[in-house]
């Protein structure tokens, strides 16, 4: 497990990787095991196991409502971590646990960090912890329990912070398709294309895929041919919202993406 | 302390360092999408700000716009039942009604050097909502301002005058509809204007360079205190200076140029709500722990997990879980003490003032006002509280509590 796992998967999948972000307990607590089950089933390459948070700063309205019924359901970190220990017992698809910072330090970095490896988490994305701090304060503890990370780039980063990114990055570089929140639709701009190309032109060392406003098999396909795969979210949540049968519904809703 | 420039950390210790810490506090813990914005702010800010032309039209504009300097007003009935000498910073005199102007004045002016073509802003009380529309109206630029669903009904005035000054004013409907969800709301427009748009915050809070941003555009009300207290006492510092805190905007303008004399007390005053252990408050610093909102490390209200705990007081403009980093390092290193007024107290604060000294005080600051009977006071005491603002914009809020208190 750790770094490594993701980075296989995805040299693995050939461009096309598919990372599917679903928000721990929604639509119910039960599900998480269910949906990575499902997942890795459809052929989803990676998952992207969002912690729900009461102030999702980076998130439009679909994630923050998930995170809402997640939180009303229940939904602590000690119990998600139960169920990411079942869903383990039959499952190796690698796990990255998406969250905000806070919700690490409440609980206590370290000891976060320990679980989630105990419990095989592959890695973790956090979006608002920056990369000076992590690499003065968390950089180490992140290689004592062989989680990776991947940080995040925009279009407005500039090429040093993203080698920096690439240099930190353990996991893969989580390209922003845009300057927004998460949950936009809409086809992929051709300045959006112009941006993804200056990033491919710059040779990163680090995998990189390409994520929000990514929604069906036309903007899937577009980002894979400017990078190593993309990433599914808001999208899937929709799709969730109706179902009746969480199984079904990964697999046909993963038949339109890949 | 003249040269301001020098930020020496050993005798300045209640400034921030480079990265913009407060000791533990502070910091910028942001979304890479906020990041070009963020750090190009921190990178101009003091230079933009103590360039010779920007500090001509900043103090203009205060003089001649907003009406500064405001008057401070030695109260006598109050001194007389607190048994010193009470003084209100008149804050609630300025153009727009409280001190919230005097921080858009200056952030309007920097977003004019940034080039930035359209504003947001949050508001709980409104005010600063008023203050942000006012000043897009004086310079031709275009304003959103998120304000909770709550806070639209309880501060119906402001909405109206922000709207009458050509504003959009956008319901935040998440969470408790409160100042916390309107700040979350408008960090989100942010990130998907990232370009065009500056966000002027209306609090001593956010990331880095923002808690130090608005306390120096404020510090217009402690440079003001020195010289006026000179004039009437005969000495430049008071011996309590005594503010409320939402974010802590105008406590952090009140306290500038006190930070480091230790002749001064400060004091804080927090809104307790329904009472501390009510599980209906906003008493943050006494409720809260270590951690990250909208930005920066402070201390805040939250759960054992990390998730952000809904406050709750009358007071629109107090009912925030979080506070300026600034004076969480002022209070954990105990410069600065904290008090804790109910929705009760503050109404009663509100009445005495009305009655005694024939100021109608905005609900926020009446929570200043009550817990001047927690101090020790004897009668050579000097006291300065900052009258943040005037209640016009809650009578709606007074005249309901009024009609339940005499039964009808
Ligand atoms: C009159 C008045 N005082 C105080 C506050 C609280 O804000 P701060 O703590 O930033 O001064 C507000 C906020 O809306 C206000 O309108």
């Amino acid at each position: 497990m750790g770094n490594n796992s993701i980075r296989e998967k995805i040299s693995a999948a050939n461009g096309r990787a598919l990372n599917v972000y679903f928000t721990a307990g929604y639509p119910t607590i039960k599900s998480i095991a269910e949906l990575i089950r499902s997942l890795e089933d459809a052929g989803a390459d990676l998952i992207e196991l969002g912690m729900p948070y009461s102030d999702p700063l980076a998130d439009g309205i679909t994630i923050q409502n998930s995170s809402k019924i997640a939180l009303e359901n229940g939904l602590n970190l000690k119990i998600l971590f139960e169920h990411i220990a079942e869903a383990r017992k039959t499952t190796s698809i690698p796990i990255i646990m998406m969250g905000y910072f806070n919700q690490l330090l409440q609980f206590g970095v370290e000891d976060f960090l320990k679980l989630a490896a105990n419990n095989g988490v592959a890695g973790m994305i956090i979006p608002d912890l920056p990369m000076n701090i992590y690499e003065r304060d968390y950089k180490s503890l992140f290689e004592k329990y062989d989680l990776s990370i991947s940080f995040l780039i925009s279009p407005m980063t500039s090429d040093e912070r993203i080698k920096q990114a690439d240099r930190l990055s353990s996991g893969f570089i989580y390209v922003v398709s845009q300057s927004s929140i998460t949950g936009k639709k809409g086809e992929i701009s051709e300045a959006q294309k112009s941006y993804f190309d200056r990033i491919e032109s710059m040779n990163l060392k680090s995998p990189r895929l390409i994520g929000f406003g990514i929604h069906d098999r036309k903007s899937f396909d577009t980002a894979c041919t400017y990078s190593d795969g993309a990433i599914v979210g808001s999208a899937f949540i929709r799709a969730l919202a109706n179902s009746e049968d969480i199984s079904k519904t990964t697999h046909s809703f993963i038949q339109t993406i890949k | 302390m003249s040269n301001t420039n020098a930020v020496n950390t050993t005798i300045y210790k209640y400034h921030p360092d480079q990265d913009g810490f407060y000791g533990p506090f502070g910091g910028a813990y942001i979304p890479e999408m906020l990041h070009a914005n963020v750090a190009e702010l921190q990178e101009v800010y003091l230079s933009i700000i103590q360039e010779p032309g920007f500090k001509q039209e900043f103090d203009e504009l205060l003089r001649d716009y907003v009406g500064r300097p405001s008057p401070l007003y030695l109260a006598k009935k109050l001194s007389a039942k607190y048994n010193a000498n009470i003084y209100l910073k008149r804050e609630d005199l300025n153009h727009t009604g409280a001190h919230k102007i005097n921080n858009t004045i200056g952030q309007i002016l920097l977003a004019k050097r940034l080039k930035k073509k359209r504003i947001i802003a949050e508001t709980g009380a409104g005010q600063h909502g008023v203050a942000t529309a006012t000043v897009c109206a004086l310079m031709g630029l275009e304003c959103f301002v998120y304000m909770g669903a709550v806070d639209i009904e309880r501060q119906a005035p402001n909405v109206a005058r922000m709207k009458m000054l050509g504003a959009t004013v956008i319901p935040a409907v998440s969470g408790s509809k409160t100042l916390k969800d309107a700040t979350n709301e408008a960090i989100r427009d942010w990130i998907n204007n990232a370009e065009n748009t500056h966000y002027i915050i209306g609090s001593a809070i956010g990331p880095h360079p923002y808690p130090d941003m608005v306390t120096r555009f404020q510090s217009v009300i402690s440079e003001e205190i020195k010289w006026q207290l000179q004039q009437k006492t005969g000495k430049d510092h008071p011996d309590y200076l005594v503010a409320c805190v939402g974010g802590g905007s105008n406590a952090a303008g009140a306290f500038y140029h006190y930070l480091h004399d230790d002749r001064v007390q400060l004091i804080l005053a927090e809104a307790a709500g329904l009472g501390i252990d009510s599980g209906e408050s906003a008493a943050t610093s006494i409720l809260g722990t270590e951690g990250i909102i909208h930005g920066c490390m402070t201390l805040l209200m939250q759960t054992d997990d990390g998730q952000i705990v809904e406050p709750y007081s009358l007071s629109a403009g107090l009912d925030y879980p979080g506070i300026g980093p600034m004076h969480a390092h002022l209070i954990t290193s105990k410069r600065a003490k904290v008090h804790a007024a109910t929705d009760d107290e503050a109404m009663q604060a509100v009445i005495e003032l009305s009655k005694e000294e024939g100021i109608i005080p905005a609900l926020e600051t009446a929570h200043a006002l009550a817990i001047l009977d927690r101090l020790d006071l004897s009668k050579e005491d000097n006291v300065v509280v900052c009258l943040s603002g005037r209640g016009d914009k809650d009578l709606n809020t007074f005249i309901t509590y009024l009609e339940e208190r005499n039964g009808k």
